[in-house]
């Protein structure tokens, strides 16, 4: 507000107390510092990512091929469009979000109201958004077998070059094995459900289809994952222990499992700052309907909210 | 208040806006420029730069650069650093510009370290 007075007192006054150091009010500056050390906090989380790609450098998914889902375009590639689609939204929710804090500057009330409304249905719409690539992730896509030392094995189709579905090529075997609850057999133990094929079911599958062929998690030279020859992928497959479909924070039909933990990790934690700022943008929206900043004499609450929505985009 | 706070001009200069409204419009638009460029090189992925710098791809690197230059501008337009003293502008980007890189650099060496550890040490990683 004194922008020029302000420069013009002396050391001690401006100390003294009673005006603004720096020139912030405290809420705002506290916002600028609690974004500071969850941006640090998000360093972290990012920078261990590296380091743990880093690490398996050789054998890290391909997120191209993980991210592939466009919404009602079923079964159409369509690597990151949906990511980028995604970072779209988020800027222009921070657009509207500006506005709004602009309007707030010029008291104008119908104005803040409106680019608040757009920034919530942004970012509910971000929200949206990755849960629905949760979902995809969860679910997965082609299934995968898991070899005893957490190897995820795939399967190409040798002569379309395809991924193939577990589900399509493997053979049924009758079998009695049914998943065992905790209402029969040993009390008070229970398992998870069952795949819905086994690996014996794959396995055959895979020998009576001349055309499959595995790819391993291994990365080649110039960045595709090693595919094996017909011999290769026939020793291969007696090494698998378990069937994988989708992905959890123990095992993940995409590759190495540290890549699922930490997509779950960060995106789950970045969703929830967009979510509470959601919240928070809501309790603002109505606290400008019901004039309660019109009362107050500025908008500054917006400014702060505002900082935070930057900072979550 | 603060109408007069606001500096208005971006690009050191280069581009004066008249007031705040359209310099967030112009700010805008530049943002998405270069969304539109890491989207298209993302798509295309051009040959030439998937060459390897420092153990990593020139598209990743030219990623990084233009998240950067985003960072920047939201930090700088959208949340108003441009009108803070420079005493609270500092106490902001200094602990983030200076902690980040050493982080990220410590711990991705680290990361590659343990990686041809475990290349070239006689445990079998993968069985």
């Amino acid at each position: 507000m004194e922008v020029t007075s302000n420069t013009a007192l002396e050391e001690g006054q401006v100390w003294g107390g009673g005006n603004q150091p720096l020139n912030a009010s405290y809420g705002k500056m506290m916002m600028w510092f609690f974004i500071v050390s969850d941006a640090l906090t998000f360093t972290g989380f990012l920078v261990s990512y590296g380091f743990s790609r880093f690490k398996n450098i050789n054998s890290w998914p391909i997120a191209d091929e993980v991210f592939t889902h466009f919404p009602f375009l079923h079964g159409i590639d369509a690597p990151m469009y949906y990511v980028a689609l995604m970072t779209f939204i988020l800027i222009f929710s921070s657009v509207t979000m500006v506005l709004a804090v602009d309007a707030g500057h010029h008291m104008n009330k119908s104005k803040v109201t409106l680019y608040m409304l757009l920034t919530i249905i942004g970012g509910a719409i971000f929200v949206g958004s990755q849960a629905w690539e949760w979902k995809n992730f969860i679910k997965g896509e082609y299934g995968a077998l898991e070899t005893r030392g957490g190897q995820i094995l795939q399967f190409v189709n040798q002569d379309t070059g395809k991924r193939a579905a577990i589900q399509e090529f493997a053979v049924g075997i009758p079998s009695e094995r049914a998943t065992h609850q905790s209402s029969n057999g040993i009390w008070y133990q229970s398992e998870k459900a069952l795949p819905n094929v086994s690996v014996a079911e794959v396995t055959k599958g895979f020998i009576a289809d001349e055309n499959l062929v595995i790819r391993t998690q291994q990365l080649t030279e110039d960045g595709r994952k090693t595919v094996l020859s017909r011999e290769a992928s026939l020793a291969k497959i007696n090494e698998a222990v378990g069937v994988v479909e989708g992905a959890n924070l123990i095992h993940n039909e995409y590759g190495n499992r540290l890549f699922a933990d930490f997509f779950f990790f960060i995106t789950g934690f970045h969703g929830f700052h967009v979510f509470s700022g959601v919240v928070i943008n809501i309790i603002i929206f109505f606290n400008v309907i019901l004039g309660t900043y019109e009362r107050r004499g500025h908008y500054e609450m917006v400014e702060k909210v505002g900082l935070y929505w930057h900072f979550v985009d | 208040m603060a109408e007069e706070g606001h500096k208005l001009a971006i690009f050191r200069g280069l581009v004066k806006f008249k007031s705040n409204q359209q310099k967030i419009w112009g700010v805008l638009l530049f943002l998405s420029i270069v969304t539109t460029i890491e989207v298209a090189l993302g798509i295309i992925k051009p040959q030439i730069l998937m060459g390897s710098f420092l153990r990593m791809k020139l598209l990743n690197w030219i990623f990084i650069i233009l998240t950067i230059v985003k960072a920047y501008y939201i930090a700088w337009d959208f949340m108003h650093i441009r009108d803070e003293r420079s005493g609270l502008k500092n106490s902001i980007v200094l602990p983030l510009v200076i902690l980040i890189p050493y982080l990220a650099f410590i711990l991705l060496l680290e990361g590659d370290y343990i990686f041809d550890v475990m290349a070239s040490g006689f445990t079998a990683w993968n069985f």
